[in-house]
């Protein structure tokens, strides 16, 4: 019973008689803009906001994670959307969310002792909808962030054909385990869709190289070996080599050659291709 | 009764062709026939068709290695060919790598290993 009285008192403080909170509400907010938007708009989503506001209130709804808000909650992420990708930031987002209460604030001096209790309760409400406007912008970001690291993994691992027979990955940026996998299938892929039996992982972008990344190699020169390819590490810098030895890591029978023209080389003889100079050819 | 794997001969080698996924039983079959095939028909090499094989697990994995040493023994060569990448992955995440066994990208390619390695120790 208490639960539909509230209800009742926040609706009833809502639809002030006389007075159209939604279009005060967006001129609040209006001002906390800086002129940034146009009023029109502005107008026309909080009015939206509004009118789903006070018919999850009827519906008896208490706070923002309940069933009657979902309304509310679906304009509350799109507002927060469009507002990051228009460049606001999460604050003033909320902002104009909070910007309802100072519209209410009347209430303070001249209401009932009920209507001041439904102010302090729609208080709360309203700060919840404003961090939620902020979780939803977070989590924007955060799909954004992820869609690009998948963009990013596609576009650093390609798999090159040097010559018939000869595969190559120039590997750019460290090897994590998600990257090792992701270089695995497409060079083993690779080779049996070009029937090479000679693959060269590059690793002259590689900025370090740790017991981790050199297991990670070694796992993806293992596989290749396993498809019936052989397997040339190439690229590797002076200091490389240094951590290598250092950290005492084993290559043992795997080939590996400074640069990746002598990888090719190696590769070609072992295919079988001679490599002739012509006399007389400029070098 | 079991599925058998057949054991086809091409010259002097013995092809085996795996056309489903391996059941263990099956698998502990095939080592035998091949052993008494290979000396039955003299073989000199082995090449195993793993192309259709989509699922291993060790038992598989160890199946092949021992396929190989059981070879070795007899003075036969072992190719495994026709890998898929999916299985090549999972038999590195399982640690196995099969140290003793060599591989060739297909059929055609492990048979022409197979008869380089003839040539060369024909002539030594």
């Amino acid at each position: 019973m208490v639960e539909r009285d509230t209800a009742v008192d926040l609706v009833g403080l809502l639809s002030a008689e006389g007075r159209d909170l939604a279009a005060e509400w967006a001129q609040r907010a209006f001002g906390s803009l800086s002129g940034r938007m146009s009023l029109q708009v502005l107008e026309r989503e909080l009015q939206e906001l509004y009118a789903a506001l006070v018919e999850a209130l009827r519906q008896g709804a208490r706070e923002v994670h309940s069933e009657q808000m979902s309304e509310v909650r679906a304009l509350l992420t799109e507002l927060s959307r469009t507002r990051a990708r228009q460049g606001f930031t999460p604050s003033e987002t909320a902002v104009s969310i909070f910007a309802l209460k100072r519209v209410l604030e009347p209430v303070l001096q001249d209401g009932s002792a009920e209507q001041i209790k439904a102010y302090v309760r729609l208080g709360l409400l309203l700060d919840e909808l404003g961090l939620f406007t902020i979780e939803a912008y977070t989590q924007t970001r955060e799909e954004i962030i992820m869609v690009q690291s998948e963009q990013l993994m596609e576009l650093s691992t390609p798999v090159v054909k040097l010559w018939d027979g000869v595969i190559a990955v120039p590997i750019v940026g460290t090897l994590d385990s998600a990257r090792t996998q992701i270089v695995m299938e497409s060079l083993l892929q690779a080779l049996v869709d070009t029937g090479s039996e000679q693959a060269i992982i590059d690793i002259t972008g590689v900025p370090a190289i740790d017991t981790q990344v050199a297991q990670h190699l070694l796992k993806t020169i293992v596989a290749v070996r396993l498809m019936g390819a052989e397997c040339t590490v190439s690229g590797i810098r002076p200091q490389i080599a240094q951590t290598i030895v250092a950290l005492g890591i084993d290559f043992g029978d795997i080939t590996t050659k400074a640069t990746l023209a002598d990888a090719l080389r190696l590769a070609l003889k072992r295919s079988g291709v001679d490599l002739v100079a012509q006399t007389g050819g400029r070098r | 009764m079991t599925e058998r794997v057949p054991i086809l001969r091409i010259g002097e080698v013995l092809v085996v062709s795996i056309q489903f996924d391996l059941e263990d039983q099956t698998v502990l079959n095939l080592q035998e026939d091949l052993a008494e095939q290979i000396v039955a028909r003299s073989a000199r090499g082995v090449v195993i068709d793993i192309t259709a094989v989509e699922i291993v697990d060790s038992f598989v994995g160890r199946m092949l290695a021992t396929i190989a040493d059981i070879s070795r023994l007899l003075d036969v060569q072992t190719v495994v060919v026709g890998m898929r990448p999916a299985v090549a992955i999972t038999l590195v995440e399982l640690g196995l790598s099969l140290g003793g066994v060599s591989t060739a990208l297909d059929l055609e390619k492990g048979l022409a290993r197979l008869h380089r390695s003839f040539q060369s120790s024909d002539l030594a």
